[in-house]
C-alpha cells in the first residue's frame, strides 16, 4: 500500500511540475505585456525602467529560473496590474468560486437525482422521455447561452432574482459567505443553476442507468417479496446502491465546475477567481494567469489522487494490477 | 471524406443477397429516425443559408456605407432608413441582425469545420502511430492524451488563447489542440483491435511499407467511430468558439461570428432589448442541436453491436 501511495504521489508531483513548465513558457511566448502597462507619455528610458522593475528585460530562461525559485517557496510572482502577489489575489477570490461550485454541486444532486430515478423506473412514460430530452439539451446547449436566457427570464422579464453580483456576505471564521442570508441565496441562485446545468444532465443519465439496472436485481425483488413499500424500496434500497458511482463521478467533476465557473462568473459578474482569470487574459497579466492555472491543476491533481487512493483502499485489485503491469 | 468511408463501415456484417449497396442500407437505416432526418435537413438548410449569405442577406454588414447609425437598436419588424424591413431588428450600431446572423454563421461554421477536420487528421495520425508502434512511444503519447482529457476543454482553450492571441487562425489552432486527444484515444482503441487481424498480417507479409499498412489498411477500418466523433466535436468546436468569443478572448470584432454578435448584444439585454443577443443565440443553438441530432443517429447506425 505504501509503495502505491508513494508512486501515486510522485506521479502527481510530476504532473504539477510538468504543467508549471508548460504554462510558464506557453504564457510567456506571446505579446509584450509592457505595452499594456505603460502610459503613452512615457519615454524610452521610463519604459526600460518599468521593464527592469518587473524583470521583463532578462532572457526568458533567466526569468524561468527566478520564477521556479520563487514557485518552490509558494510565490508565483506579482500581478503586473494589481501589484500584489498573484497567488494571494487568486486565493482571495477563491471562496466565492468554491461557494458557487458547491451550491451548483448540491443543485445537481437535488434536481438530477429524482428526475433520473423517475426516468429509470418508468422508462416508457411520457414524462421520462421529456426528462431525457431535457438532459440531451443540457449537454448540447452552451453554458453562456443558458446563462443569458436565465438572466433574461428571471431577472429582466420576471424580475424575481438579481442578475449580477454576489450580494451581502457574512464572515464566519474568516471566510465570507453569502449563504447565510436570503438576499445572498437570491444572488447565488441563478449563477449556481447555470453552472449546475451540465452536471444535472450528467446526474440524470447516471441515475437513470443505475436505477434501470438496480430495479432488476434480486435484492429489489426480495424487498418487494418482504412486502416493503415502494417508497422504501426506492428511497433506501435502490438509492443507496446507485449513489456510489454518482458521488464518485461528481467528486471528479468538481474540478471542472471550478473551471467552468470562468464563463458563469463573467456573465453574472460573480467576484470569483474565474473572472480574475479572464481579466488577466485580456490584460496580459501573466503572473495571475500562471497562478490561476497552477491553483486549478493542484486542485485537479489532489482530487484525482484522493479518488485513486480511496479506490485502492476499497478495492485492492486496483493496486495489485498496477504492481504487476 | 465520408462518402468513401461509409461503405466499409456499414459492410462489417455480411451483406444480404439483395441488391442493396452498403451505402443505401446505411442511408435507409439513418432516415428511419424522423428526428435525425429533421436534424440533417435543418443542418443542410443552415449550411445553404450561410453559403448564400451574400445573395440573400438584405444588407452587407461589412459594408460601412450601407449601415446607418440612425437605425441602431430597432426592434424586430421595423423598417430601416434604406427601406427594407429588419425582421429581426438591428444591433447597437445599426446593422441588420438577420444579415449579421447569416454572415456570422459563415464564420462559425467555417471555424467549426476547419478545426473539426484538422483535429481529426492530427488526432488520427497520432493515435495510429501510438497503436502501431506500441511500447514506450505509445505509453508517452497516451499519458499526454490522458492528461489533456482530464482537464476541462474550456480551461485548456482559455489558456491557449491567452498564449496565442485573437484571430481566426489562432482560434482554430487552439480548438485543434483541445480536440485532437479525443480522436487519438478513439483511433488507438480501434487500431489496437484491427492490428491483430489477419489482413494486417497479410499486408505485412506482402512487404508493404509501414506507412501503407497503417494508412491504407488499418485506418479505413477504424473510421466508423471517428465519423461520429467528428460530428459531435464539430458541434463542440462551434460552441467553444462562441463561448470564447462571447468572453471577449476569441474572434475579434472584425470577424463577427455568432458568439461575437451575442456578446455585442449582452450589454443591451438588461435594458430589455433582448433581440440583439437572443436571435444570434437561437441560430447558434439550432446549428449545434442539428449537428448533435445527426451525430446521435450516426452513433446508433454505425455501431455494429446494436444492429439486428
Amino acid at each position: 500500500m505504501l509503495a502505491f501511495v508513494l508512486r501515486r504521489l510522485a506521479q502527481a508531483l510530476f504532473v504539477i511540475a510538468a504543467m508549471l513548465v508548460i504554462v510558464f513558457f506557453g504564457v510567456n511566448v506571446v505579446g509584450d505585456p509592457i505595452y499594456m502597462l505603460i502610459s503613452p507619455e512615457m519615454d524610452q528610458q521610463q519604459i526600460a525602467e518599468t521593464a527592469r522593475a518587473l524583470g521583463l528585460d532578462r532572457p526568458i530562461w533567466e526569468q524561468f529560473l527566478i520564477f521556479l525559485k520563487n514557485a518552490v517557496q509558494g510565490d508565483l510572482g506579482r500581478s503586473f496590474v494589481h501589484g500584489e502577489s498573484a497567488i494571494k489575489l487568486i486565493l482571495h477570490r477563491m471562496p466565492a468560486t468554491l461557494e458557487l461550485a458547491f451550491v451548483a454541486l448540491f443543485m445537481a444532486i437535488l434536481i438530477g437525482l429524482p428526475l433520473g430515478l423517475y426516468a429509470g423506473l418508468k422508462p416508457e412514460s411520457r414524462i421520462s422521455r421529456l426528462i431525457m430530452a431535457i438532459s440531451i439539451l443540457g449537454f448540447s446547449l452552451p453554458t453562456f447561452w443558458v446563462g443569458l436566457m436565465l438572466i433574461l427570464t428571471f431577472a429582466v422579464s420576471l424580475g424575481w432574482l438579481p442578475a449580477t453580483g454576489r450580494g451581502p456576505t457574512v464572515s464566519i471564521l474568516g471566510i465570507d459567505t453569502s449563504l447565510l442570508s436570503l438576499k445572498g441565496w437570491q444572488h447565488v441562485a441563478l449563477p449556481a443553476l447555470n453552472l449546475a446545468l451540465l452536471k444535472i444532465s450528467l446526474v440524470i443519465r447516471l441515475a437513470r442507468a443505475g436505477a434501470r439496472e438496480a430495479a432488476l436485481m434480486d435484492y429489489v425483488k426480495f424487498a418487494r417479496a418482504k412486502g416493503l413499500s415502494q417508497s422504501r424500496i426506492i428511497g433506501v434500497h435502490i438509492l443507496k446502491n446507485i449513489m456510489i458511482p454518482i458521488v464518485t463521478v461528481l467528486g471528479l467533476e468538481f474540478g471542472s465546475l471550478v473551471a467552468f465557473s470562468v464563463v458563469t462568473e463573467t456573465i453574472f459578474a460573480w467576484p470569483g477567481m474565474g473572472r480574475l482569470l479572464l481579466e488577466a487574459i485580456t490584460r496580459l497579466d501573466r503572473p495571475v494567469i500562471v497562478a490561476y492555472v497552477m491553483v486549478v491543476v493542484v486542485l485537479f491533481v489532489t482530487i484525482n489522487l484522493l479518488v485513486d487512493l480511496i479506490y485502492s483502499a476499497l478495492d485492492p485489485r486496483v493496486r495489485l494490477t498496477e504492481a504487476t503491469s | 471524406m465520408s462518402e468513401a468511408t461509409l461503405p466499409t463501415a456499414a459492410a462489417a456484417p455480411p451483406v444480404e443477397a439483395k441488391e442493396e449497396t452498403p451505402f443505401r442500407r446505411f442511408a435507409r437505416s439513418f432516415f428511419e429516425d424522423r428526428l435525425a432526418t429533421f436534424g440533417l435537413g435543418l443542418f443542410v438548410l443552415i449550411v445553404l443559408l450561410a453559403l448564400a449569405a451574400p445573395l440573400i442577406a438584405p444588407q452587407n454588414p461589412y459594408d460601412l456605407a450601407s449601415v446607418d447609425v440612425m437605425d441602431s437598436r430597432l426592434p424586430p419588424g421595423d423598417v430601416a432608413g434604406e427601406g427594407f424591413t429588419m425582421w429581426l431588428g438591428s444591433d447597437g450600431v445599426g446593422r441588420d441582425l438577420l444579415s449579421g446572423i447569416l454572415y456570422g454563421l459563415r464564420i462559425s461554421l467555417m471555424v467549426g469545420a476547419f478545426s473539426g477536420i484538422l483535429a481529426a487528421g492530427v488526432g488520427m495520425a497520432i493515435g495510429l502511430i501510438a497503436a502501431y508502434s506500441g511500447g514506450r512511444t505509445e505509453n508517452i503519447i497516451m499519458r499526454i492524451v490522458d492528461l489533456q482529457l482530464s482537464l476541462p476543454s474550456v480551461l485548456v482553450a482559455l489558456i491557449l488563447v491567452a498564449g496565442l492571441g485573437k484571430g481566426v487562425d489562432k482560434i482554430i489552432i487552439a480548438l485543434v489542440m483541445v480536440q485532437w486527444a479525443y480522436y487519438a484515444r478513439t483511433v488507438r482503441g480501434s487500431a489496437l483491435v484491427e492490428r491483430r487481424k489477419e489482413y494486417v498480417e497479410a499486408a505485412q507479409s506482402l512487404g508493404l511499407s509501414h506507412a501503407r499498412t497503417v494508412f491504407r489498411h488499418i485506418l479505413p477500418n477504424c473510421l466508423a467511430p471517428v465519423i461520429v466523433i467528428v460530428t459531435v466535436q464539430t458541434a463542440h468546436a462551434i460552441s467553444l468558439e462562441a463561448t470564447l468569443s462571447f468572453l471577449g478572448v476569441g474572434l475579434p470584432q472584425t470577424e463577427p461570428s455568432l458568439g461575437v454578435l451575442i456578446a455585442n448584444g449582452f450589454q443591451y439585454m438588461l435594458s430589455g432589448k433582448y433581440w440583439i443577443s437572443v436571435f444570434p443565440g437561437i441560430a447558434l443553438l439550432l446549428t449545434i442541436v442539428s449537428i448533435n441530432l445527426v451525430g446521435d443517429r450516426l452513433r446508433d447506425v454505425l455501431n455494429p453491436r446494436l444492429e439486428k
